[in-house]
């Protein structure tokens, strides 16, 4: 009946077209569902897309909390973005972003009380050497012993949360906290903090960084020699080696600018958004942002707007949750049907579909 | 958990961190903030049915509503927000990874009354904080499990080392060892507060280790399961866990919280909310005893059932003297009865249980 036919090159109106049109289909599907459950599912698709955007009551809120929740997301799936052009392929910058939360905080508090403006800076450093150092394990053993990076760098999401369990209610935990789990409020300790840098803007450090990061790959892929080996590498592993890419040190440089980027996110968020060590820190960013960078099709400006659009999904779920009552499992199968739609809808972008003649071998 | 939109139009809302509108004659708004999901059979669902208890009991008078599976942290931070936003007048924080999030949004929204389960800080006069005595309905757990284990070994799945935590172990080791001084307990630390992969690899080895009866300070029914299959017996946690009765569930601790929610929304609607602590246990109905079943024997469901009587009476407290601490020192002197501050920061185990408190 139906036959697909490979592109040449992926067709550039397709590219463009199928976010739209996935978006479009979700809100079909999902209003089914929505209905399904017997609610308005116009009410709920518009609670979901545009009030956190545009309603009177929510939106002076909720436009910033979109830039708070996009931050720490672009940031990783940039990072992650480089090594999966590369075919490199990091699946624990959650691990990565947890290492980074605990490196920057204890720094920060092997200091505390302080007030010198100096200790920041180097719980920032502190936070990507940490993330980076996690994301070293997976390289080092990947490019010495020949292991899998995949089932590495995953495996060690799960120490890494051992870890973080072990740290707020051990090492890091507040002395003045009566026993209980959790470092100290860091986000109310100016010396710790990673305020708003403008008010009520949700802008923080580290979304300042998410976007100066969305224009360095851009301009790294682009102009820059490594940009082209990334790409290369990715594309034609053999061409790449004739081409005098030295893999090793592709793969380190690949893991490590991801460690370091999932690591800074999670120092920025843990003096920042969310405030201290505790036994949940994470909430899985770093597993979110593979989600991301794909959605973004690799690409900076992609994962930008990739990252707003899974923000909004989270706030604007959120808030059908509590204006509609709608389940959170429902939210999470209508962000999953954006998922499916967006990445089923590339198969128009790289095929061309055939109608085929009945009885025709 | 209607459409609460069209109430809200007249709530203008310019700085979009104004406080709440309310009128006399539209329903209270009642907010939830679950850290799970409220069908988790466990903790999650127990507040759930204590905002179905609000719901029954003003009816009209109230709309309830609820966000699940919030994470502790920013996220949290932004639900209540938006809580708050959407005009609720008072909203219930039922995970004690919300205490910082709480303190914040009700520092903002001095208007709303927020109540913060299982936390200790109250920096605002619009914040409580209430959470249960669950050591009382371990105690009475430990009473039966130190009759019942004929192995003299019971396994004991812990969650966090927090004070909650290390109570409930003494409060059960105190109890069973009373019964039966040749009562071992096998601690077992998950590091979660619900997983069901964990949960059935840590009842396994427990029972692995000789174990009969498990105890459990973690949400799922997994353990249960495992108790089934292995012959041993178990108790349901924060929910009945009925499905698993006669046995292995041979009874529960039950949170009900409902009580005390009707009583604080009430007290919104009087105008007479005040901020508090509220520690309640059996007696006011916080904790219950979920039914003995037939597979406790007769004379042990009798002594049980007096144990409950005689807490709820406030005639025995389950940690009265003597009892030493791990290491041989005294604790409480004979008679001597813990008083709250050390039980709410308890961070040592009681003489005669093993192991160490992790790290």
């Amino acid at each position: 009946m139906f036959k697909l036919e490979k592109r040449p090159s992926p067709s550039k109106p397709w590219i463009l077209a199928t976010p739209i049109l996935a978006v479009i289909l979700t809100m079909i599907a999902g209003g089914l569902m929505f209905a399904a459950l017997g609610k308005n599912p116009f009410e709920a698709i518009r609670i979901i897309f545009w009030d956190p955007l545009f309603s009177q009551q929510f939106a002076a809120y909720s436009r910033p909390q979109l830039l708070v929740k996009a931050g720490p997301l672009i940031l990783i799936a940039i990072g992650l973005s480089l090594g999966f052009r590369a075919g490199i392929w990091n699946i624990g910058a959650e691990g990565q972003y947890i290492m980074g939360a605990i490196a920057g905080a204890s720094f920060g508090l092997t200091f505390y009380p302080t007030e010198s403006v100096w200790v920041f800076p180097g719980m920032v450093i502190a936070g990507a050497l940490g993330g980076w150092a996690w994301a070293m394990i997976p390289a080092i053993l990947k490019t010495h012993f020949r292991t899998n990076e995949i089932l590495v760098s995953l495996l060690l999401v799960y120490v890494a949360e051992k870890f973080l369990a072990s740290a707020a209610v051990g090492f890091l935990r507040n002395p003045e906290g009566s026993g209980f789990p959790g470092s100290r409020q860091l986000n109310r300790i100016e010396a710790f903090s990673n305020p708003e840098l403008i008010a009520n803007t949700g802008m923080h450090w580290g979304v300042l960084l998410a976007f100066i990061s969305v224009i360095a790959a851009y301009i790294l892929l682009n102009k820059h020699l490594v940009g082209y080996q990334i790409k290369l590498a990715g594309q034609a592993p053999r061409a790449a080696r004739f081409a005098g890419v030295n893999p090793t040190r592709l793969i380190l440089l690949c893991m490590g600018v991801s460690g370091i980027l999932a690591g800074l996110a999670g120092v920025f968020e843990v003096t920042g958004p969310a405030g201290q060590i505790s036994i949940d820190f994470n909430v899985g960013y770093g597993f979110t942002a593979i989600i991301v960078a794909f959605l973004g099709r690799l690409h900076p400006v992609g994962i930008l707007l990739a990252g707003l659009l899974m923000a909004l999904t989270y706030i604007g779920g959120e808030l059908a949750q509590l204006m509609l009552g709608i389940p959170a499992s429902a939210i999470q199968a209508f962000q999953g049907m954006l998922l499916f739609f967006l990445l089923a809808l590339d198969v128009l972008s790289n095929y061309r579909i055939r109608m085929r003649k009945e009885g025709v071998a | 958990m209607k459409n609460i939109t069209k109430l809200l139009t007249g709530a203008a809302l310019a700085t979009g961190l104004a406080t709440s509108a309310f009128a006399q004659d539209d329903p209270l708004q009642v907010g939830f903030v679950m850290v799970g999901s409220i069908n988790d059979m466990g903790w999650n669902t127990g507040h759930y049915h204590g905002l179905e208890a609000v719901q029954e009991h003003f009816g009209d008078a109230v709309e309830t509503t609820y966000v699940e599976n919030v994470p502790e942290g920013a996220d949290a931070e932004r639900v209540l927000t938006q809580m708050a936003l959407a005009g609720a007048d008072i909203i219930f924080t039922t995970s004690f990874g919300f205490m910082d999030p709480t303190n914040n949004v009700a520092e903002r929204f001095p208007n709303v009354m927020f109540e913060h389960a299982t936390g200790y800080r109250r920096d605002h006069p619009n914040v409580s904080t209430y959470s249960a005595r669950f050591y009382e309905g371990r105690a009475v757990m430990g009473h039966i499990a130190g009759h019942m284990t004929e192995s003299n070994i019971i396994g004991y799945i812990a969650s966090y080392p927090i004070p909650e935590v290390i109570r409930g172990i003494n409060s059960a080791y105190h109890h069973a060892s009373e019964v039966n001084p040749d009562v071992e307990f096998r601690v077992v630390w998950a590091f979660t507060w619900m997983d069901p992969t964990i949960e059935t690899e840590a009842a396994q080895a427990l029972i692995d280790q000789g174990a009969d009866v498990i105890m459990q300070h973690t949400d799922t029914t997994a353990p249960l399961a495992v108790a089934a299959e292995a012959g041993a017996i178990g108790f349901g946690q924060a929910s009945d866990m009925i499905q698993f009765a006669p046995a292995p569930r041979v009874s529960a601790i039950i949170d009900d919280w409902g009580p005390y929610y009707i009583e604080r929304v009430q007290a919104v609607m009087d105008g007479t909310w005040e901020s508090g602590d509220t520690w309640d246990g059996i007696g006011p109905g916080m904790v219950g005893i979920g039914e003995m079943t037939d597979a406790i024997p007769e004379e042990v469901r009798a002594s049980a059932q007096a144990m409950v009587e005689a807490i709820a009476a406030g005639e025995y407290h389950p940690f009265t003297g003597p009892i030493n601490m791990q290491d041989g020192s005294a604790w409480l002197a004979d008679g001597e009865v813990a008083d709250d501050g050390t039980l709410a920061g308890m961070d040592f185990y009681i003489e005669g249980v093993t192991g160490d408190i992790p790290n």
